[in-house]
Order: C-alpha cells, then structure tokens, then sequence
C-alpha cells in the first residue's frame, strides 16, 4: 500500500507534457516580459517549474531507492 | 577571413591542455581499462556531480550549439521546439531509467540489448536494439566534426585539397588516442572543463550581447514577424502546431535510448544519482535556451548583412551564425575560449559515442555470434579497437561525403532508434509482448519511418491522414504509433503458436 501511495507522487511529473503539448496556450507575443515575448519565457519557466517537481517527487519517493 | 592570431593561440592552448587532460584521464578512479566495462563504463564509479557533467556534455553536443541558434536564426519559433524537447526528456528519465540501472547494475549489462537480451531471451532481439544503435550513432559522431569544421573555419585557418581537412584529421587522431588509452574516463575528465568553458562563453553571450544591442527588446524588435512565432498548421488539421509538440515530444523520448545517453546512465554509481541528474541536468536546456537566443541574436546583429562574412556564410550558411555573432561581439582572446569550448564540444560527445557504439558492437555481435569464448582482455581489446574503426569510419564520412548526407542519416537516426523504446522501455515493466512481435513492430517501423523520410527529402515531418483530417506529425512519433500497434496484434498470435524466450531478470532486481 506504501508503494501505490508513493507512485502517485509520479503524477507531478504530467503537467509539463500537458503545458508544452498545449501550444495555441504559448504561441503568442503577449504578456511580454523584459522585452522577451510570451512563447519564449513561458518555455524557458518551463524548464524551471518541471525541475522543481521533479525534486518534489525525488524527496516524496527517496525512501524507495533504499 | 583572415586569421586572427590571438584567437588561434587561445583555442590551441585550451585543445593542448584538454588532450594532455585526457590521457591523464585514465589513471582517474582507478580501474583494471582491460575489462569492457572499466574501460566502456568507468567501471559504473561516477557520482551525481560527475554523470552530471559528462550527460551535459554527451547530450548538449558542439552540433547543438551551432545548429539549434542556426535554426532560430534560419526558420525563427520552430527552432525553439529544443527547448520542450529538454524539458519532456527528463521527468521521463526519472520515472524510467533508474529502473534501467538497477537490473543493467543487477545483472552487468553494458548496453540496452544485454537488457533485451536477458529480458526476452532473444539474441535476435538484442542484435536489432543493437545495430539500430550504432547506425544511429555513425552519423551523429560524423555531425560532431561539423562543429570543428565551423569554428576551424571561423577561425580563418584554411587550405587546398587534402591540407583543408588537416585541423580536423589532428583533432581526430588526438580524440581517437585518448578515448583508447582512457576510455569514458577521458570524456568525462574534459567535459568538467568544456562544460565550465561553455557556461562562461553563453552567459558572457546573453548578457554582453543585449547590453551591446540596447536589450532583449531592441532584439525582438528586430525578428521579422514571421520568424517571431509559430506558423499556424494547415486549415484541416486535427490539432493545431502538431508539428511543433510531436517534434519535442518524439525528440524527448528517443533521447535516452542513443546508446551515448545509455552509457552515461549506466556509468553512474547509484541509482539516485539517475535521479538526481534527471533534476540537475534541466540546468544545462536553460543554457540551451539561451543558446538558442543567440540565433536571434545574430540576426539582430545583422550577421548575414555584414561583408566580412560574406564568403563564411556561403560556406556554412546558417550553421555560421553563432561563430560570426562572437566575433563580431567579443575581444579576440575570448572568441578563442568561445571556439575552443564548441570543438571540445564535439570530442567529448564523439568519444563517449564511439564508446558506446563499440560496446554494443563488442557485448552484442562480437561476443553474442562471432566469439562467444572471448576472454575479458580480448572483449576490452576488441572494443578499444573498435572504437578507432567508427571515429575513423565518420572521418571519412564527413571528408568525402555531401555535408547533408550527414544531417539526413543523423534525422533518420532519431526515426531509428526510437523504435527500440517498445523492447527496453516497456520491457522494463512488462514482459506482456512477445520477443518476435517486438521483432516485427520494430521492423515495420524502421522500414516505414525510413521510406516516409525518404520520400519528403528526408524533412522531419509527416502528414498523418485521420478522417477529412491530417495531423503533421514527426515522423519518428508517427512510425513509433505503428510500431505499438504492430507489436500488440502479433503477440497474441505468437503467444498462440510458438515458446517465450527466457527471462534471466527477477522482479527483485528493478529495486
């Protein structure tokens, strides 16, 4: 039961699939930031935000590489 | 151009001190380099920090830092499609291949098909994983050499006849020494260093540059409209910018089943450590990121209007954008830092390449049909030879053949080897195909996938007719789609009419 608890943990690895698929939501100019336009720091947080779930999910389920 | 001699001393002192690095090397962490897996492994020693650098440096190859800017700046948005692409790679490569280390650590498998191999008990089966593997490798070491090519170039360093290929032969000859004497210790040893320099060169890049230009929005400002964002699809398509998410996604997950990304995961000493870099390693797309930027960069700059490089940009076109953007932005000293750190780029990926490319020859031809008795000596020796054949083999590749040649078989690579992921990826959670179905799914999708490619002048896309409706597609996701399918019906029917292989793993040993 440990297990399957744990292996939900797994499903914050799906939103930045589902963000990145979702293009017509990013390929467009506006809300610019520091003169960059949308469709290029909204990828580039991307980055950032699948990182930190994945170190979520690394600390949530650490107990199971021991 | 004329050759810049500060620039030249620089990038030659950076290539000296990386080739004396890389035959110290071999005494690093110690190993007996007469055993396959010191010498094509590291003998699996290397902590997070260590995998860390030398998966940065396998994956992020000198071709993607002249080719990814080169696109942005070539076709604009659709070149951004690396970005994604990074990002999907790695949740995936938390999810999976820690359990692709722990049997590969369990029962000393070197490559993928000992995996298949032991998994489904069938030498057929692993020696398909396995030559799809090295094919798709061959051109991308052969694509390496093309970032030598740009920077030598941009150097100012010419000849005639055979002396215009001289700098690359030298490199050549020094990459393929250190990889015999050291084996994976040399790449990694060098990326610490190529890695730092490629670090220092971007972040200099990203923000000296739009000091210079008056921002990032003088930047934008400057990209044409259409180069801006993403073209819409055409009217009848199912989903809007199939192109661009299959293009990432089918990129994402072919990724780590390259045999060079294998060798980096197996090389590693624990099983976290898979997971940890899969967090760490999304450091290196950012960088990659503003890599891409520099693309736009260089078009802001007006690169392609300036007549210096009137005659480098007939000769690369494209691919001599990101060279002439450093040139015309930064001192002459650190245009050679800039340049030395590409080339490194290129020796590090191509060693670690050719390693694993003669690993799977060695473990899964050699060994599995030719000489099953070999000794541990022999198998290391054999491998160590091996790896000069392909580095020569691509040498010649890249000096006789068409530049495009490469950049074709290196596209049709990624069709190939993603259509391994049925047998090693789902085979690390079920066994539920049949071998011999995975036999034919995988045959199907390398026959469609390379005649579709073919027949569009080898672009990287297809149109998939659904309904009234058609979904571009990469074509290396569509022929994967086909391969699944072809799998799930025949196994049923081979269940039906024939014996299941032996499967030598144990539930016990994916931890």
């Amino acid at each position: 039961m440990q297990g399957n608890r744990s292996r939900l943990w797994y499903l914050l690895l799906l939103p930045p699939y589902i963000a990145l698929i979702w293009v017509s939501s990013y390929n467009k100019v506006e809300p610019e930031w520091a003169g960059i336009p949308f469709f290029y720091w909204y990828q580039l947080l991307w980055i950032w935000i699948a990182s930190a779930l994945t170190v979520i999910v690394y600390f949530a389920t650490r107990s199971r590489d021991h | 151009m004329p050759i810049d001699w500060i620039s030249l001393s620089v990038f030659g002192l950076l290539f000296v001190l990386i080739t004396v690095l890389g035959f110290l090397a071999g005494r690093w962490r110690r190993g007996d380099l007469d055993l396959l897996h010191e010498w094509g492994l590291a003998g699996g020693r290397f902590g997070t920090l260590v995998t860390w650098f030398l998966l940065g440096g396998d994956l992020y190859t000198a071709y993607t830092f002249i080719a990814v800017p080169a696109l942005m700046f070539g076709a604009g948005a659709i070149g951004f499609f690396a970005i994604p692409y990074s990002i999907m790679a790695y949740p995936f490569v938390f999810a999976v291949f820690p359990r692709l280390w722990s049997v590969a650590r369990e029962n000393g498998y070197i490559t993928a098909a000992d995996f298949v191999r032991g998994r489904y008990g069938s030498r057929w089966l692993a020696l398909a994983v396995a030559v799809t593997g090295i094919v798709a490798t061959m051109p991308y070491i052969a694509l390496q050499l093309v970032g030598i090519q740009v920077v030598i170039a941009a150097l100012g360093v010419e000849g005639s006849g055979w002396m215009a290929d001289l700098p690359l032969i030298i490199a050549f000859v020094i990459l393929a020494a250190f990889t015999y004497t050291s084996g994976l210790r040399a790449p990694a040893a060098i990326a610490i260093v190529k890695d730092t320099l490629i670090w220092i060169a971007v972040i200099a890049a990203v923000v000296a540059i739009p000091l210079q230009l008056g921002g990032y929005g003088k930047i934008f400002a400057a990209i044409p409209q259409a180069k801006l964002l993403l073209a819409p699809g055409p009217a009848n398509a199912l989903l809007p910018y199939s192109a661009y998410f299959t293009l990432a996604l089918g990129s994402a997950l072919a990724l780590f089943l390259y045999p060079h990304a294998m060798t980096g995961v197996l090389s590693a000493s624990s099983r976290g450590a898979i997971s940890r870099n899969a967090a760490l390693l999304p450091a290196y797309s950012f960088l990659l990121g503003l890599i891409a930027l520099l693309g736009f960069m260089a078009l802001a700059v007006g690169v392609d209007k300036a007549p210096q490089f009137a005659d480098f940009a007939k000769a690369y076109p494209r691919n001599f954008a990101v060279p002439a953007l450093f040139i015309s932005a930064f001192p002459s000293w650190f245009v050679g830092v800039a340049f030395a750190a590409i080339a490194i780029g290129a020796l590090v990926p191509a060693a670690i390449m050719s390693i694993a490319a003669s690993n799977l020859w060695t473990r899964n031809i050699y060994r599995e049909f030719i000489n099953p008795n070999c000794t541990p000596s022999q198998e290391a020796q054999m491998a160590k030879v091996v790896s000069l054949v392909v580095k020569f083999g691509a040498l010649v590749f890249i000096v006789s053949i068409p530049l495009q040649y490469a950049i074709n078989l290196q596209l049709l690579g990624g069709v190939w080897i993603i259509q391994t992921l049925p047998a090693v990826i789902v085979g690390l959670y079920t066994r539920w195909f049949h071998e011999r179905a995975l036999l034919f799914g995988w045959f199907v999708g390398i026959v469609t996938g390379t005649s579709l490619a073919a027949m569009q002048g080898f672009t990287p896309m297809t149109a998939v007719p659904i309904g009234g409706y058609v979904l571009p597609s990469y074509t290396a996701l569509a022929t994967l789609i086909l391969n699944f399918a072809v799998a799930i019906v025949l196994t049923p029917v081979f269940n039906a009419i024939g014996e299941r292989g032996i499967d030598e793993t144990r539930a016990e040993h994916y931890g």
